[in-house]
């Protein structure tokens, strides 16, 4: 505007001012003030609107009602004992335990110092340093490799989370073999991360010995262990706690009650799966410089006598015995000491490491049990190292007496997110972090409610995001932060790894004599349905359960 | 001194055009304020934490010190919550023009910073556009700097009423 026109805009206005009366000035002045007032009842009105089109879905809310507000933490007993541990295996994931449990090596703290300092967002320090204590004493380790032994002693002394150079507490008794291990009087309980093939029998051991057990997942590495192990925890009456942290994931819950209240109609299929696309993801794992026949105890590595035999006799027996192997017992390789879960002579495969996460979550939300008969497929397609472990695998899961089958798709050559599903007739219900549900457009449930125009079918009707305490209406950018990760502050606003709340249950559990949620049961139901799936791929056949008899049978 | 000398030191003379179009810039930013806020106080347990979190470039620490503190948190969702609303009332009833402009603009700036539109950062939350340096905050940003260089609340607005009566 140039300053001519303001001076001529001026000029007119001081014109009309003039010729106009001052009787009509009140009522320009209001109107010219007052103007704009009208676009905020147009707002009220579109508001109004779009509050009683969102009060239509939160019928949601109402149909998806639940009495129980999902607790959060329980605070540890007030003057629960100290619980001794003892750490077998000190590995990779046994290392992550310790950590869970509040014990890391100095260096590990240093380092995330330093991280904070390079990166004041990095609050991983911080966490690590505030994480509750919960009120336990390492007292005992035992790692058949020095190197992962040395560096457990040293988390263990490392009592007040330090980085190096500082003050720490009693160093933890190393032992060289985990039975002199269970032998000690000053362990109380005992967290096993060793192998799979030594799972069972480290465990049946502790409970033998009256120890308390930890044990990471799968629970088995053969049939035959799987009931001894079950009948020493029921006769010792000691607290068993499987490695399923799943257990602890806020939304399974919450999804354990929709399926309960029978909002999905009746389920036919579940559909899971493992999507990785990476060599540690596939096993491949570094080999330690200082690895060697002298740092490793090799002959302990092997296995128990007993359960090789049994390996071996099931192996010969079912004329499997191209996939022992190829490499006799006895000969010692690094590739095999820290890649053992790509042979079936240490491990139990895809099925023991990855589908029994995703059969124990199905379990836990439906209360599945062990399945009346399994199949599966795949082979080594990807990873063609001189594995005999397969890298793709496709398990179904019959549930006869229940009618619905479960689906487990895996391959570790890609990385392609799909979701778990749990289909049912009414509705489908995706199961992550967050929990999404589908009303199917050919619900009877939901009939009225689809022909009414309540429900869109087809579209996600109900979202549940951890945290949150309002279910219905929560909005796409929750949502996609909850499903990232990014929402972790669920309880008192702090974050919390699964991992540590599997582990605080088990040791609360111990202080109360309560079972955990992953107790013995579970285990059993967990471990057999795996062999069942392991032995539908090695076998190539159907693979049944005579639940009667509690037999794995060819049918 | 008359009235219109008054006038003429608050207010600058627009032709009918100008004015309605300048009126116009100022009540649809004050709904898009107004909106933003209404939206967040019938959203329940609504918060910035997400968004402060997702922070990116030179002051993302300062946004994300912020959300991690509780006591902060709190009054940063307080503050965007009722701020917005406020601010967007002014503007389009424009009562107090110029403490509209200012917390629009204080309001803006904190929105640009937090999420500048840098080369290589990529948001958690995808944005409805492709965008280099430049994003619609500082777009308006701009829109709000000129509008408060030429203020309307004195011709359309509530302003009209209350200075005017102060004046007499």
């Amino acid at each position: 505007m140039s300053e001519k026109d303001i001076t001529s805009n001026e000029q007119n206005n001081e014109r009309e001012s003039q010729n106009k009366k001052p009787v009509s000035h009140g009522r320009r002045d209001a109107i010219k003030a007052l103007a704009t007032v009208p676009v905020l009842g147009a707002m009220a009105y579109g508001v109004y609107r779009k509050r009683k089109q969102e009060m239509r879905n939160i019928t949601s809310a109402d149909m998806f009602h639940f009495n129980s507000e999902i607790s959060p933490l329980t605070p540890l007993t007030p003057d629960g004992k100290t619980i001794r541990l003892g750490i077998i295996g000190s590995g990779i994931r046994g290392k992550q335990l310790m950590i869970a449990l509040g014990f890391a090596t100095p260096q590990y703290v240093e380092d995330l110092m330093q991280a904070n300092k390079q990166n004041s967002a990095d609050n991983r320090y911080r966490d690590f340093r505030e994480q509750e204590d919960l009120k336990i004493v390492i007292t005992a380790v035992c790692d058949i490799f020095d190197v992962h032994a040395e560096e457990a002693t040293a988390a263990g002394a490392n009592i007040n989370r330090e980085g190096l150079n500082s003050q720490y507490g009693a160093t933890p008794k190393r032992y060289r073999h985990y039975r002199d291990l269970l032998a000690t009087e000053d362990v109380d309980a005992v967290v096993i991360a060793s192998p799979d093939h030594w799972h069972g029998q480290m465990a049946l051991d502790a409970a033998l010995a009256g120890k308390h057990v930890y044990l990471e997942k799968p629970m088995t590495w053969t049939v035959p262990e799987t009931y001894a192990l079950r009948s020493a925890v029921k006769e010792s009456g000691i607290i068993f706690q499987l490695g399923h942290q799943n257990r602890q994931v806020e939304a399974y819950t919450r999804a354990r009650e929709i399926v309960s209240k029978g909002l999905l109609g009746a389920v036919s299929l579940i559909e899971t799966g493992t999507n990785r696309n990476d060599p540690n993801g596939a096993w491949v794992y570094p080999i330690h410089p200082d690895a060697n026949p002298q740092t490793i105890d090799w002959q302990q590595f092997e296995g128990d006598p007993d359960r090789v035999k049994e390996y071996m006799d099931y192996m010969t027996s079912a004329g499997l015995a191209q996939y022992v192997g190829p490499d006799p017992r006895n000969k010692f390789s690094l590739e095999r000491f820290f890649r053992w879960r790509c042979w079936w002579d240490y491990s139990t495969g895809l099925s023991g490491d990855l589908l029994t996460h995703e059969y124990d979550a199905m379990n836990q939300i439906m209360d599945l049990g062990i399945p009346t008969s399994a199949s599966s497929s795949g082979g080594v397609y990807f990873f063609r190292d001189g594995r005999t472990v397969p890298d793709v695998l496709q398990t179904s899961f019959e549930f006869a007496d229940k009618g619905l089958t479960m689906l487990y798709s895996a391959t570790l050559a890609s990385q392609f997110n799909r979701s778990r599903k749990i289909m049912g007739h009414d509705a489908t219900m995706e199961v992550g972090n967050t929990l999404t549900v589908t009303i199917d457009p050919r619900s009877e449930q939901y009939r009225d409610k689809i022909d009414n125009g309540t429900i869109k079918p087809g579209e996600p009707f109900y979202h549940y995001v951890p945290g949150k305490s309002i279910d219905a209406v929560t909005s796409a950018t929750e949502l996609y932060f909850a499903e990232r990760g990014l929402l972790y502050s669920y309880v008192d606003g702090k974050r919390y790894n699964t991992t540590y709340l599997h582990l605080r249950e088990w040791l609360e559990s111990i202080r109360s004599g309560k079972q955990p949620s992953c107790n013995i049961d579970r285990g059993f139901e967990e471990a057999i349905t795996a062999h069942m799936g392991t032995r539908a791929y090695l076998e190539g056949r159907t693979i049944y359960w005579d639940a009667e008899k509690e037999e794995i049978t060819r049918g | 001194m008359n009235n219109s000398m008054i006038h003429k030191k608050r207010v600058i003379n627009y032709s009918k055009g100008q004015l309605i179009a300048l009126v116009s810039l100022r009540t649809l930013i004050g709904w898009y304020f107004l909106y933003e806020g209404v939206a967040k106080i019938f959203t329940p347990k609504w918060t910035a934490y997400g968004y402060l979190m997702d922070s990116q470039g030179l002051f993302a620490p300062l946004f994300k010190m912020i959300a991690e503190n509780p006591d902060l948190m709190a009054i940063a969702d307080f503050i965007n919550i009722w701020g917005l609303t406020l601010i967007g009332l002014l503007l389009i009833i424009g009562l107090f023009e110029k403490i509209g402009y200012l917390g629009s603009a204080i309001f803006l700036v904190l929105f640009y910073l937090s999420h500048p539109p840098l080369l290589h950062v990529e948001y958690l939350l995808p944005t409805e556009g492709s965008y280099l340096w430049v994003d619609k905050n500082l777009v308006m940003l701009g829109a709000v700097v000129v509008l408060s260089l030429f203020p309307t609340s004195m011709r359309i607005g509530v302003d009209r009423i209350i200075f005017k009566s102060k004046s007499r």
